[in-house]
């Protein structure tokens, strides 16, 4: 093999290189993961504490959930969704999902910023009022 | 053990017939015995029983009501609060979903050389027209505006505005307002509602009105014939502030207020020559 050591040298740094990342974050704490809050005053006044679907569905299918209500509503102009349970809600993030999920930070931003995805629903719908604490 | 072809075509036929058979029983129980366990349906959508219906919603807009500056302006306040329309004050970056224009502006080519100099100075309330034939709709790339099938109105999805200003250009009407910059920081304290009308009542208004979304930078907007309150029964907020001065109703119903109005008095509607048929009516 013609400059043999300059090869192996050059494979050296590339892997140094490519599993340094790695490398770095070994022993390291991990970032927690994140534990989204529903401890808004709105959600403790309910006998029941239920969102429109299931909790399991909520996680997994919300952002789908709310593409749908958001063609629905201005598309089709349906504003009402009855759940699978029987019980109607107005479709809207504004108007219902914010008012029991008054706590955007501890319950948007907390899961989104963890997996780093930025929604842009806030750019026009109007987020809750939050203290600053 | 050896097979002939015969054979083999006649087990495939028969398995393949069983899975499919066995295929769509399974799923059938598997569904029934679900639902039966939980008790729970396919979750559906309806539009909202109490919301105001029309085959084609339309406005008359009665200049003789309007007298004093206060008589457009309550108009028009009430639209740009409830909507979170901004204030910026730079007339090149102004955003108006209902405004005054003058005559010559509104009706051009009508203007006679001796119009009485009432008329020529009298500002007319001028909003989208909600064309049956909009050429906002066709001009769209992306079809974020639309005309509503059911009711006729000429709507605005945010969420697919682009920005591409060709329904400005389209619009022959000037109907339509650009965000050239982010409106949040414009709609200030300027923008609450001075009173409290019927339809604030018990609404908390930090900046703006909360339960309506702003726009953002980039996007076109413009009067919508409240959707939103027609949806939940209400009418346009603009009719309601005005007090009669403004009707509103379905134009395809002959037993409707628009229609009575329209039957008993001469209107005019706005370049009637292009061939939009405007949903706006003005007497005078």
């Amino acid at each position: 093999m013609y400059d043999g050591w300059k090869v192996i040298i050059g494979i050296i740094i590339f892997i140094g290189i490519a599993t340094f990342p790695f490398l770095y974050d070994i022993g390291k704490a991990s970032v927690p993961p994140p534990e989204p809050k529903i401890d808004t005053p709105e959600i403790q006044k309910m006998v029941e504490k239920k969102c429109v679907e299931s909790k399991s569905f909520m996680k997994t299918e919300h952002m789908v959930m709310l593409n749908d209500w958001r063609d629905l509503v201005v598309r089709d102009g349906n504003r009402l969704y009855i759940a699978t349970n029987g019980k109607e809600y107005a479709m809207s993030l504004q108007n219902t999902c914010m008012k029991c999920h008054s706590n955007k930070k501890k319950f948007c931003d907390e899961c989104h910023n963890y997996v780093a995805v930025k929604p842009y629903c806030w750019d026009c719908h109007i987020e809750p009022k939050e203290d600053e604490t | 053990m050896s097979i002939d072809r015969r054979q083999f075509l006649k087990i495939a036929g028969a398995s393949a017939l069983l899975g499919l058979g066995g295929l769509s029983t399974s799923h059938l129980l598997l569904r029934s015995s679900l639902e039966a366990a939980q008790g729970l349906t396919d979750p559906s959508v309806i539009p909202d029983p109490k919301a105001l219906v029309a085959k084609r919603w339309g406005m008359v807009v009665d200049m003789s009501k309007f007298k004093t500056e206060e008589d457009y302006k309550k108009v028009m306040d009430a639209c740009h609060h409830i909507h979170n329309v901004p204030t910026i004050g730079n007339p090149k970056e102004e955003i108006k979903w209902i405004w005054k224009e003058t005559y010559e502006h509104a009706f051009p080519g009508q203007e006679d050389k001796f119009l009485s100099e009432e008329i020529k100075h009298l500002p007319f309330l001028v909003l989208c027209n909600h064309c049956e034939n909009p050429p906002c709709v066709r001009v769209c790339p992306t079809k974020a505006t639309f005309k509503r099938k059911s009711d006729g109105i000429v709507m605005m999805d945010m969420h697919r505005c682009i920005g591409c200003r060709f329904c400005m250009a389209g619009c022959p009407y000037g109907a339509r307002s650009f965000n050239y910059r982010d409106p949040r920081p414009f709609i200030n304290e300027a923008n609450r509602l001075p009173y409290d009308t019927a339809f604030t009542k018990g609404q908390e208004f930090q900046k703006g009105n909360l339960s309506f979304p702003t726009r953002m930078r980039g996007v076109v907007e413009k009067c919508t014939f409240c959707y939103e309150r027609l949806a939940i029964g209400l009418k346009p907020a603009c009719v309601e502030a005005s007090q009669g001065a403004l009707i509103f109703g379905d134009l395809e119903d002959p037993n409707s207020e628009v229609r009575r109005v329209l039957s008993a008095r001469y209107s005019f509607r706005r370049k009637p020559e292009l061939g939009t048929h405007p949903s706006v009516y003005y007497i005078l």
